[in-house]
């Protein structure tokens, strides 16, 4: 049997012939081979699968892709721009170590864009409840929460202060 | 199961095995009459589907083997909740996410006890798809939506093949993932009475960690008082894993009634709960210190719907 979906795909028209019981995350890795996506727990628990379903981080372990018919998917793979520069929140994760072996970034940094979609001056309580189900087993979460806050508009606006103080020092 | 020698070591085949998907059919209806005659044409082999983050890891432990997945996300309604100024009741649409109520800015400044709840109910991947009508359907002890609901003296509505009915949601939980629905019913409504002026309230959810952890209990205290600040005139205790079943503290409730609001009237409060609930050991905790937390817990969120009532009538 099976049944036709459209969906919008990292913002491409995407159209493809599923099975009902297959999720979201069979449907990215293993038949659209988008591999960003990672499959940790598979039960909601690690937060390794998310992805953004019309702008709502989702666990894609868990969602099932007859249900994204009409809908925009967005995955690690559609962050950066066309031109392969990295979007501010991935370089952020590069820039303050909120990446070692690397299992659980593509899950946080979707989380995390998430939040600061909706909140773009978000507090440091606010990006720990957006990234409470996203597990990582090497970072000890400082380095992501670090991550994640200095992209945030309040972040931005206090670095601006401080290079310019910091000019005048200089 | 293979047969295979003694030795063989079985954790790892195993742990893929019990991810995988078994096959169905996936319906989407689009009102609830189509939805229930879908029910009624496959019968025990049909499962209701909303959020789907329960029945999707039932399905995939093989806990659960239904052969059709009928969808109540595309039924038509209101997606959040919504607050009547006429009548003051609250309603909450069964397949109204636990994101949307922890949003609602009505939840959060009329029903603190709610919002404590919901925003604490797994992660926020979670909560942008899992209901409140799966959530109360589930029936497990310690369902987060189900106590202060309870505690604000829910009352909800059913639409099944036999038509219409309506009942509190306190007798709707009959045992550990058990509840009063019969083959083909589904869970329509959530309707919230009117609360009483100068009412407070609060809910805990109590385990090592707040989020994504079964609680080893939850603790929702609503608290009303009379014109003068202090004598309560009704009080709402209920808790959640302190019995096979979400359950209600009434003796501590009928205590509290008449008497003046403190620390030593929610102290004896909360050892009167503590005696009526029924905890059992688990692995999360033994028995007597989760006795001893539901006294500890009633009186701590007895104090804070008290500070609510407070704040919110801008007094100290
Ligand atoms: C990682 C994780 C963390 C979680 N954390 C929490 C938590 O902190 N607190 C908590 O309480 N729960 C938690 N849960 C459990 C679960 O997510 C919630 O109970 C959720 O609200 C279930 O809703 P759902 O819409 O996803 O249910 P579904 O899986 O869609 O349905 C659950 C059951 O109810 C039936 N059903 C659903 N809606 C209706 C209806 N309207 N009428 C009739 N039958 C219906 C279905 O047939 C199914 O049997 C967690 C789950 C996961 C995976
Ligand atoms: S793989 Fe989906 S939450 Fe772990
Ligand atoms: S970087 Fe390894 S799990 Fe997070």
């Amino acid at each position: 049997m099976g049944r036709d979906v459209s969906f919008v795909l990292n913002g491409l028209e995407t159209h493809i012939r599923i099975e009902d019981h297959w999720t979201l995350l069979h449907l990215l890795r293993e038949e659209l081979g988008l591999l960003g996506t990672k499959e940790g727990c598979g039960s909601g628990e690690c937060g390794a699968c998310t992805v953004l379903v019309d702008g709502m981080a989702v666990n894609a372990c868990l969602y099932l892709a007859a249900e994204i018919d009409g809908r925009t998917v967005l995955t690690i793979e559609g962050m950066e721009a066309p031109d392969g520069t990295l979007h501010p929140l991935q370089r952020a994760f590069v820039k303050h170590g909120g990446i070692q072996c690397g299992f659980c970034s593509p899950g946080m940094i979707l989380s995390a864009k998430a939040l600061l979609d909706e909140r773009p001056d978000a507090d440091e309580e606010a990006i720990k409840a957006a990234i409470a189900g996203n597990i990582c087993r090497c970072t000890g979460y400082v380095q992501i929460i670090e991550s994640i806050r200095s992209v945030t508009r309040k972040a931005e606006e206090k670095v601006k202060v401080m290079a310019w103080q910091a000019d005048e020092e200089t | 199961m293979s047969g295979g020698s003694r030795c063989t070591p079985m954790t790892l085949p195993q742990a893929i095995e019990e991810v995988d998907m078994r096959r169905f059919t996936y319906m989407i209806p689009k009102s609830l009459d189509e939805a229930i005659s879908m029910h009624v044409a496959h019968g025990e082999r049909a499962k209701y589907i909303a959020g789907g983050t329960d029945i999707l890891i039932k399905i995939k432990e093989r806990k659960a083997a239904p052969d059709y997945l009928i969808s109540l996300k595309h039924i038509l309604g209101p997606d959040r909740p919504l607050f009547s100024q006429e009548t003051g009741e609250l309603y909450i649409g069964a397949f109204v996410t636990h994101r949307r109520i922890e949003t609602s800015k009505t939840v959060r400044t009329r029903y603190p006890i709610l919002h404590d709840a919901v925003k604490n109910i797994g992660s926020v991947q979670i909560r942008n798809v899992a209901t409140i009508g799966g959530n109360l359907v589930n029936a497990v002890p310690s369902a987060d939506g189900a106590i202060p609901l309870i505690a604000l003296d829910a009352e909800i509505r059913i639409h099944g093949p036999k038509g219409r009915r309506s009942m509190d949601l306190l007798h709707f939980f009959l045992g550990p993932g058990q509840c009063d629905l019969e083959t083909g019913e589904i869970l329509t409504e959530i309707l919230i009475p009117p609360v009483l002026p100068r009412t407070g309230s609060a809910y805990l959810k109590f385990g090592r960690r707040q989020a994504m952890e079964l609680p080893l209990l939850g603790v929702g205290v609503v608290l009303s008082l009379e014109e003068d600040f202090k004598t309560c005139c009704r009080a709402r205790i209920a808790l959640g894993v302190a019995a096979p079943t979400p359950m209600r503290a009434i003796q501590a409730e009928a205590f509290l009634n008449g008497k003046p609001v403190d620390e030593k009237t929610l102290e004896e409060a909360g050892k009167i709960a503590a005696e009526e609930s029924r905890v059992r050991d688990s692995i999360r905790g033994v028995a007597w210190y989760r006795r001893e937390m539901v006294g500890v817990l009633v009186k701590r969120m007895g104090r804070k719907a008290l500070q609510r009532i407070h704040e919110t009538h801008g007094r100290r």
